[in-house]
């Protein structure tokens, strides 16, 4: 068997009940050294835990994350922004992957803030990777890592004007009807969900 | 190190510093990159990679494509192994919609996948070779690899941006011309690759050139966000394949080969050791492969049989759903990630329904370790330099998405 003995597959975390019971105690560890900071939390289609938290307190969330003894969540995986439009006054996302190598388990961290006022703090002085991760969030959604060494365009040419992932800058001519996403399981509107797919 | 306490103190730096600009068309560093570096005679002491060259937008054009369109994205990420970009996708989107694939399919993949990191490896480590001016053992990997590319095509009809099975498992069973280059690889594979291990291994013209050059420290490799087999080359033993087990990997025995220093010999012999691995796993795969279906039964998502669109209505109906992305789409989010050529080969995918993702986000393993260059060349020789560059295996595909 290549799996590590006593390792547990991340990927059965939403049905595993040792997992859950490891989801209870993070949450648990969170409240009680840092009270207020989850905001709310679910476990998503793929079993790992969500936490919902703002932006004052993602800093110092993900500071503790990392260094806590027994919850080492060493590696940063990944940072990506999220646009949704229709959320006012939230407009804009920011997804976490947090891993912790040592108890095998990932956790999601998100927050979410306005379009017209996108500061969030960095994250490079936890992990030098966050660098690049924030500089090219900011170039497809102009978030602005306060404190980021060299907040500059990564991919896109550096008078581009714009950012190009927010959700009102279409890809191909909006004159085309026969991909209208009103017959496609969206009313039209990106970001807003549509309960049932018109069809089945 | 000698090198650091050459930079410890700046004092004894004679004559001007140039200013030399690496690329982005450059013959030595395998793909469009710029660095621009600072130079003290032939000692870089600084060095400033621009990247972005072949941005092609993967991100913003997945959220205008159906699923199964996605896939031909993903070929061009890390185009040196394409496979394993196609069925991280595809695993991406089975995780969405729920779908469990018969072990016949998990197995197909997996041989298909090492196969694959086999081609990867391949070149890389061949490269490694010509950078340091030892150009023949990489024309007979090549031809190890054509041998590879050959299979692909026996497979999927492509043989360098593949897109290879489909969403629900394989597109078809192996032909019988598969099964025999397969065998003929397995057979006489191990002695090509011995001999051209030996040409380089113990050289002692490629180790001096190799041994020491760019290193990088597990702890700083961690915090820079590395994986796969540079990180595994400075001594952390971190494989999604055993910490993550998809697609059947924990079916299979094999070991997880890690360095010491990190540097570009370190990277080198974990490349070399991977590769025999990855043959481990394909025998076990391929002496094992289950009987049975090689697709799971997911109408709405696989195609049916041509003959059966003709005969039978369902499978037409079936059809016309796939073929014009009619099919309902479950609301949530999953990250699926794969060990990928080049380490964690991740998937973001939101999904509100409809019948392209939200957001599909690409965790890129290239993008991801490319920032900690400039701290891996300080100090360093141009010609370790570009030595460095061609052992962490930077491919622009993946770095500029």
């Amino acid at each position: 068997m290549a799996s590590c003995p006593g390792l547990l597959n991340i990927f059965e975390q939403g049905t595993n009940p040792a997992i859950l019971n490891m989801y209870e105690q993070i949450l648990a560890s969170i409240e009680q050294q840092m009270p207020g900071t989850v905001l709310s939390s679910d476990t998503a289609l793929d079993g790992i835990l969500n936490l919902n938290t703002s932006r004052e307190k993602v800093h110092s969330l993900l500071q503790f994350l990392r260094d806590d003894a027994q919850l080492q969540f060493n590696f940063l995986t990944s940072l990506c922004g999220v646009h949704y439009p229709d959320r006012t006054g939230q407009e804009l996302g920011l997804v976490y992957h947090l891993h912790s190598w040592t108890n095998n388990t990932r956790l999601r961290i998100k927050i979410s803030f306005p379009s017209d006022e996108p500061n969030v703090p960095t994250a490079t002085n936890l992990w030098p990777t966050a660098n690049w991760m924030e500089r090219q969030e900011y170039d497809f959604f102009g978030i602005n890592f306060v404190g980021h060494p060299d907040l500059r365009r990564i991919l896109n040419v550096d008078d581009l004007g714009v950012f190009p992932m927010r959700k009102e800058y279409k890809l191909e001519d909006g004159t085309r009807t026969d991909k209208d996403d009103r017959f496609f399981g969206r009313d039209g509107h990106v970001g807003q969900t549509f309960e049932t797919n018109l069809i089945d | 190190m000698q090198v650091q306490s050459y930079f410890s103190s700046l004092d004894n730096l004679d004559g001007e510093l140039a200013t030399l600009n690496l690329g982005p068309t450059h013959p030595a560093t395998h793909g469009i990159f710029q660095n621009v570096l600072k130079m003290d005679g032939e000692k870089i002491v600084s060095g400033e990679p621009t990247i972005g060259y072949i941005h092609r937008a993967f991100e913003k054009l997945a959220e205008r494509r159906p699923y199964n369109q996605i896939t031909p994205i993903t070929d061009r990420l890390n185009y040196c192994s394409s496979p394993i970009n196609n069925m991280g996708w595809h695993m991406t989107v089975e995780k969405l919609i729920g779908c469990k694939l018969p072990k016949r399919a998990e197995y197909m993949r997996v041989i298909i996948m090492e196969l694959s990191r086999i081609a990867d490896h391949l070149v890389c480590n061949a490269v490694i070779g010509v950078d340091t001016g030892a150009l023949t053992g990489f024309t007979y990997m090549f031809q190890e690899r054509e041998r590879i590319y050959d299979m692909f095509e026996e497979v999927c009809g492509a043989r360098l941006t593949t897109n290879i099975g489909r969403i629900g498992g394989m597109e078809r069973d192996f032909t019988p011309a598969f099964h025999a280059k397969l065998k003929d690889f397995l057979k006489n594979f191990p002695a090509r690759f011995d001999e051209f291990n030996n040409l380089l291994e113990r050289n002692r013209i490629f180790m001096d050139r190799c041994i020491g050059a760019g290193p990088i420290a597990a702890d700083r490799a961690m915090a820079y966000g590395f994986t796969g087999p540079n990180l595994r080359a400075a001594g952390v033993d971190y494989d999604v394949r055993i910490m993550s087990p998809y697609c059947s990997y924990e079916d299979f025995e094999f070991d997880v080969p890690v360095g010491l220093n990190g540097d570009t010999y370190d990277r080198f012999v974990v490349r070399q050791e991977e590769i025999r691995q990855s043959l481990r796993i394909i025998h076990q795969a391929y002496n094992n492969l289950p009987e049975g279906p090689y697709h799971a039964e997911v109408p709405a998502f696989y195609l049916p049989d041509k003959p059966e669109v003709y005969t039978k209505m369902e499978a037409l109906i079936y059809h016309f759903k796939v073929v014009m992305q009619e099919t309902p789409i479950p609301v949530g989010e999953v990250y699926h990630c794969v060990e990928g050529g080049n380490g964690e080969l991740g998937f973001y995918l939101i999904s509100d329904g409809g019948r392209t993702p939200y957001r599909l986000h690409f965790r890129r393993p290239c993008f991801i370790y490319y920032q900690a260059y400039p701290e891996m060349i300080r100090g360093s020789l141009l010609s370790d330099a570009i030595l460095t560059m061609s052992s962490m295996n930077v491919i622009a595909g993946e770095l500029d998405a």
